[in-house]
């Protein structure tokens, strides 16, 4: 009876779950455009949300209704365990495991689309090199200006840092825009994002560097592209003048 | 505790003498339990001055280096000096030559060194607040930072080493005893899920402890002796500690969950008084799958550590698989109470909730296994909060449990009801105030392991929730611990089976003689730890 109800409804269920991928297909992006990796993470999360709070519940709720019809009535009570048969016990084990295993794999197929992105660099990104160290981000743009925990940047292009660590492991986070990557002494790793509007953003570091690692923290300013360019040229002329 | 030892002719020193040359499993196990309880103390009293510290902007009570010394020895000591010897030390110990009818341990001098091995360790770790140059090192202990910082990391090494080194030599007795030590009668079939829970617990220490030693003793050489292992300026590399040290610290986490999952399915199917639900789903699928596969997940430590993609995305997939054999388990955890008669004592309460805080702790796993989500709550509160569901709130309602679930058993006495449940409530309403509050903050963004955040101070108002629930969770523990010496002291005398369990541990006088059964039982053809409802 068990297994019977076991196959009927878990064949169901799997080819379901499995079939599931095939409602993540995504519309193609037109070339060129910039992924929104925030968005992006915003909605995969979502998603999850759902997913785990479903699965939870139903758990949750199973093991609640369980604990109150069968509570003990009379003193010396026992249960009355239900006999499986082979079929259904192997049943019990292998059709929940394809169940799990459908939604994994789901989940990695949606994160790894989005992990592509987010390791993707888009083309003509702003380069800029940055070097980690207790405790002070030091970013060196292309021409040779160079900035502490503070990284302007012109909005509307997307951004990739190059890091390295001139002393222990840091981790550059930035919190809005859902990136981060360990900066390491003899390594060096990236992490881009795209600040599409002017603005403020929060740098923090995210792996324990010592006495002051809380306060490991710098500013990303997005600026309008041409105030971007004024102020990095009246910067290159300040370190031309102080150099001479 | 065997009666012999606090009978009236012998005097506290011969008494003393007795325990400290024991080499009785029972009193081992209860030495074990006794220094990791004070471990769990001395560690959870840090916890408390962490949430002081973090309940408000700024500084509050000390300065970050102190702060830092409370982090290390906080997460040190819990792992190593608490879960893991107080489930694989204390009820390991305690209860598998019950279990499966043994006199002793294989190997009972070997198993005196273990104890003591181990006590060392607590010794070595409670340094910390002895010398000047406490280690500040966390307790993971990532290179460049251990090397170069002024604390003590020798510390933490021989810490590391001296548990280590306990837990082979414990693996080593334990696996041999299950092997070769059963009663007449009990088949591989017939074995209790904490036996094989906690074999599968010892296949893993056997295989992954030497890794870490390994990691941990290059540390030691590159800080005291020159060499260059993490030093990428003389050939080193920096994340080659951090594949070692995750190597063995990621199946230790099912070091961890195995006897805790086994423990609560003994106290389920006693309390439910039915039998496990399929079992050999539980054993094979469950037990089986978690040791297959928990050595090949550690890259999800690493997610942001700049890995290569593919390996990232890889251990993504290997990691979102570890659901299958833990959702098998909570199937047979779950299904156990299905048409079962559960009588709702404290030992069953602390059961039920791990069901609850495992559902939790288990599923807000999954977004840390997603490579592309972790990327974001990688080194966030949100894992803090959610490996104290699943790791460290999970495993000490397991253990707690366990010692209601035993107190006759050890002491001869019942504990108050009363008492004990209120413990349990307390607790079970601060975990969760503290820990889901946990992951809304690092949701928000705020990294762990900040003395101060200036920069998220408009988190604070969570942050009050998170202290204000973590002084519960103290309350909890101290009424847990009043109702254990209210037991000792005034419980009144306990049965052989005051739970009417079929389980071999039970079959023997309360508390057990030394050499456990007179004589070793002989287990029938229809016996089952199990077999309730037949």
């Amino acid at each position: 009876m068990i297994g019977k109800f076991v196959n009927g409804a878990g064949l169901s269920l799997i080819m379901l779950a499995t079939g599931s991928p095939a409602f993540a297909y995504k519309e193609g992006r037109s070339p060129g455009e910039i992924p929104d990796i925030p968005g992006g993470w915003q909605h995969l999360f979502h998603e999850l949300l759902i997913d785990i709070t479903v699965i939870g519940v139903i758990f949750a709720a199973i093991t609640i209704y369980f604990l109150i019809k069968y509570r003990r009535r009379q003193p010396g009570q026992e249960g009355r365990p239900p006999k499986l048969s082979p079929a259904a016990a192997i049943g019990w084990a292998v059709i929940p495991a394809f169940i799990f295993m459908a939604d994994d794999l789901y989940l990695a197929a949606e994160s790894w689309t989005l992990f592509n992105e987010i390791r993707t660099v888009p083309e003509n990104a702003y380069e800029v090199k940055l070097e980690g160290a207790m405790w002070s981000w030091n970013f060196k743009y292309p021409d040779g200006v160079e900035t502490t925990n503070e990284l302007r940047v012109p909005a509307g292009t997307p951004i990739v840092v190059r890091m390295t660590s001139r002393d222990v492991i840091h981790s550059f986070f930035i919190p809005d825009f859902k990136v981060k990557e360990d900066l390491m002494p003899g390594r060096i790793t990236y992490v881009w994002f795209y600040p599409k509007d002017p603005g403020e953003y929060l740098i923090t570091c995210a792996e324990y560097c010592g006495v002051i690692h809380s306060s490991m923290r710098g500013t990303i300013i997005a600026m309008q592209k041409d105030e971007f360019n004024k102020w990095i040229e009246a910067e290159k002329k300040a370190s031309m003048e102080g150099g001479a | 505790m065997s009666t012999a030892a606090i009978s009236p002719d012998k005097s506290f020193g011969r008494t003393l003498k007795e325990w400290i040359f024991t080499i009785d499993h029972k009193r081992i196990g209860v030495l074990y339990l006794i220094g990791s309880l004070a471990a769990f103390a001395v560690a959870g009293l840090m916890a408390m001055l962490i949430r002081i510290e973090l309940g408000s902007v700024g500084p509050t009570i000390t300065n970050p280096n102190t702060y830092n010394t409370w982090l290390y020895f906080h997460g040190a000591a819990m792992i190593l000096a608490f879960q893991i010897p107080a489930l694989t030390g204390f009820l390991a110990n305690y209860l598998v030559p019950l279990m499966i009818g043994a006199k002793d341990m294989a190997f009972p001098r070997l198993n005196a060194l273990s104890l003591w091995l181990f006590w060392a360790g607590i010794i070595v770790a409670l340094l910390t607040f002895v010398i000047p140059d406490s280690p500040d090192i966390m307790w993971t202990g990532y290179p460049p930072y251990s090397l170069r910082t002024g604390g003590n990391t020798a510390l933490y090494v021989f810490t590391v080493h001296l548990m280590g080194f306990s837990s082979i030599v414990g693996g080593i007795n334990l696996i041999t005893t299950i092997m070769y030590m059963r009663a007449p009668g009990m088949t591989w079939r017939k074995l209790n899920i904490f036996v094989w829970s906690t074999l599968g617990a010892f296949i893993l220490q056997l295989i992954f402890i030497p890794v870490l030693a390994a990691a941990v003793t290059m540390l030691l050489f590159d800080k005291y002796i020159g060499t260059h292992f993490f030093d990428p300026s003389a050939g080193g590399d920096v994340l080659l500690y951090q594949n070692l040290f995750w190597f063995y610290s990621h199946p230790a986490v099912y070091v961890i969950l195995l006897p805790t999952m086994g423990m609560i399915f003994e106290i389920t199917a006693t309390f439910a008084k039915n039998r496990v639900f399929n079992y050999k789903m539980v054993v094979y699928g469950g037990i089986g799958g978690v040791v297959l596969l928990s050595g090949e997940v550690w890259i999800h430590h690493l997610f942001t550590s700049g890995m290569p993609d593919w390996i990232r995305m890889g251990m993504m997939v290997s990691t979102l698989m570890i659901s299958i054999p833990v959702g098998l388990l909570m199937i047979g955890l779950i299904g156990t109470l299905y048409r079962a008669a559960i009588e709702y004592t404290t030992p069953m309460l602390y059961a039920v909730g791990f069901i609850f805080l495992f559902l939790i702790g288990g599923l807000t796993g999954i977004p840390n296994a997603m490579t592309a989500i972790d990327l974001a709550i990688h080194d966030t509160h949100f894992v803090v909060g959610h490996f104290h569901y699943v790791m460290a709130v999970s495993t000490t309602f397991a253990i707690f449990g366990s010692v209601y679930y035993l107190f006759p058993k050890m002491t001869g006495k019942m504990y108050n009801e009363t008492l004990g449940k209120l413990g349990f409530l307390i607790s079970f309403i601060g975990v969760n105030i503290t820990f889901f509050t946990m992951m809304v903050v690092g949701i928000k963004g705020m990294p762990r392991r900040y003395f101060d955040y200036q920069q998220f101070a408009h988190l604070e108002g969570l942050h009050h929730i998170v202290t204000i629930g973590a002084f519960i969770i103290g309350i909890g523990a101290a009424v847990v611990l009043i109702s254990w010496i209210h037991g000792l002291v005034a419980g009144r005398k306990a049965v052989d089976n005051p739970w009417s369990s079929k389980s071999v541990e039970w079959m023997t006088k309360t508390p057990p003689p030394p050499g456990n059964f007179h004589p070793i039982p002989r287990l029938s053809e229809d016996w089952h730890p199990y077999g309730y409802g037949n």
